[in-house]
């Protein structure tokens, strides 16, 4: 697997108020194509800062983002980095920007000068990929929240990006949408091996991921994979991040005396392993 | 202050294409100082509910009564009702608008017509409730502030009518964990504090299990189910028909239950589920 993103001793600083933040120190790292990568951590600790380097939304005070061997600083390659990484945000209010859904699909497209066939073809992909084609003459502001988040991701995707970076696109959803979207993002990965790199709260969103790297005031704290990072119970609570409660209850039964795996993540693994105790 | 409603059913755009009934027939009764949460799926009518409750909706048959007032006869005057019921909506800060956050805290019950030195008194003390410093912020402007203080700014602003039914519409959507935790703590607190009647609206059923006296779980415009926790997560089938379920670690204990019959299943939290496991092995040692 080649690298789709690598960040080399990535910093961003800028001011407030005459005060200078500093927003990232030093962050030092690599995705690889295909990978799933979740990102935690809480409000202010750099998630999103870092994300908008990824596609060259913010450009880094020292250090470099190289995408897919493209260097975001380099002004005339901006539109290429961006075409290989798509961005979707949290409010899917302020993502959408025509009043039909496959217009709206069509907007990304449109704007690389791809000729309209091309288009028609793209926008019913995307759409189908997302599992919104019968929704493509309806009106956006119709739809549930989950369902407008699937088109934005659509709108992404018909950029036929490589990677798509999310920042917490299911922090306004009710838990059906946030199912909807990540399932969808799932799916992306796993069938048309698209990068993701996917920011959350939600715990139970991490748990599937190829990784999950856990940022704290602009720097990487943990990283590794999911039973590796959410084993450390005691370091994510006291930063104020959550674990699964199986999780949370290996950690607890093991303070105890007893001999439990400490990473633990789902029922299943949890029920199997207190049967197995002697 | 109790609630009791019936027979409340709420159409929306009546005799029009786009007609929708949020609420069908509910019948509620809400004891004073309960806390009570109300769980349900998107368009269960949760919100048009809570609306109602502070005469922001307007029934299209059934009545709403707070304490003995009938608070849908038209004679009621809407500033009564809302001096009594207070509603939070969902991402309240959204709603900010004044230059300082004194300013903006004080607006209400400077609308109330009270003296000065009442306002400036009401507007600390829900400071206070909601943990914010009264003297580091009052001259800032809310717009300064990071998200979860911003959100308890604008609660601030609705405690400071001095609700005795205080509604919150999903007070933690989109913060962090963190923030999430903090407000939720303070809302418990000042149920504890004030015997306020506190209705909670909120998708988590892990945040729900911990603080409430009651669940009322919403499905299609009426109440499916209401009861503690215990008697509410019994229904673990009925709760996912209507996409909610339960805490994972309920999941876990019934799941261990199967195992051994003689687990007790009606566990929601971390703690409990320890004590629990560690007898079960304790038993199983001696056995």
């Amino acid at each position: 697997m080649g690298q789709m993103i690598t960040t080399n001793n990535l910093m961003y600083h800028y001011k407030n108020n005459e005060k200078e933040v500093l927003a990232l120190k030093d962050v030092s790292l690599h995705v690889k194509e295909g990978e799933f990568v979740v990102i935690i951590g809480h409000n202010g600790s750099g998630k999103s800062t870092f994300a908008k380097h990824l596609n060259a939304l913010l450009m880094p005070s020292s250090g470099d983002v190289i995408v897919k061997g493209l260097n975001t600083k380099d002004e005339n390659k901006v539109w290429e980095v961006r075409q290989i990484a798509g961005m979707v945000f949290q409010n899917p209010d302020n993502q959408i920007v025509a009043t039909i859904v496959e217009e709206d699909v069509a907007f990304g497209p449109e704007n690389l000068g791809i000729p309209s066939e091309e288009i028609v073809r793209r926008v019913e992909e995307a759409l189908k990929s997302v599992d919104m084609l019968d929704f493509r003459h309806k009106a956006p502001h119709l739809l549930s929240g989950g369902q407008k988040q699937r088109i934005a991701i659509a709108g992404v995707i018909a950029m036929r990006p490589d990677c798509l970076i999310l920042d917490e696109p299911t922090a306004m959803l009710d838990p059906s949408g946030r199912r909807e979207v990540i399932n969808t993002i799932k799916r992306l990965n796993k069938e048309e091996n698209i990068t993701v790199i996917h920011i959350t709260h939600f715990m139970e969103e991490a748990v599937d991921a190829d990784r999950v790297i856990v940022m704290e005031d602009g720097e990487v704290i943990l990283e590794g994979t999911p039973g590796e990072v959410f084993s450390q119970v005691d370091k994510l609570k006291s930063l104020g991040l959550d674990v699964p409660q199986v999780t949370d209850l290996a950690n607890l039964l093991i303070k105890e005396g007893i001999d439990i795996p400490s990473d633990i993540l789902t029922v299943d693994e949890m029920v199997m392993k207190l049967c197995q105790l002697k | 202050m109790s609630i009791k409603i019936e027979n409340l059913t709420h159409i929306y755009n009546p005799k029009s294409p786009f007609e929708s009934k949020a609420l069908d027939n509910v019948n509620l009764h809400i004891e004073a100082g309960e806390f009570i949460g109300l769980i349900g799926h998107t368009g269960s009518g949760k919100s048009t509910l809570t609306q109602h409750l502070n005469g922001l909706l307007k029934p299209t048959s059934g009545k709403i009564f707070i304490n003995d007032m009938d608070i849908t006869d038209k004679t009621v005057k809407m500033s009564e009702i809302r001096k009594k019921v207070g509603l939070v909506f969902q991402y309240p800060e959204h709603q900010l608008f004044e230059e300082t956050v004194f300013k903006d805290i004080s607006y209400g019950p400077t609308n109330l017509g009270l003296s000065e030195e009442e306002v400036l008194a009401r507007v600390k003390e829900s400071m206070k409730l909601v943990k914010l410093s009264f003297d580091d912020l009052k001259d800032r402007s809310p717009f300064e502030l990071s998200g979860g203080q911003r959100r308890r700014v604008a609660i601030a602003g609705v405690l400071a009518m001095n609700p005795e039914v205080l509604i919150l519409d999903e007070p933690t959507a989109g913060l962090d964990p963190k923030g999430r935790d903090d407000i939720l703590e303070q809302i418990k607190h000042l149920h504890n504090q004030m015997g306020n009647t506190v209705i909670l609206v909120s998708h988590s059923m892990e945040d729900i299990a911990k603080l409430v006296d009651r669940i009322i779980v919403m499905d299609k415009g009426s109440v499916a189910l209401s009861g503690t926790a215990a008697e509410v997560f019994k229904h673990v089938e009925k709760l996912e028909s209507i996409g909610l379920g339960i805490p994972q670690i309920s999941y876990l204990m019934k799941r261990l239950k199967e195992v051994d019959p003689d687990f007790k299943d009606e566990i929601f939290t971390v703690e409990e589920a320890k004590e629990e496991i560690i007898k079960w092995i304790r038993r199983r040692k001696n056995a």
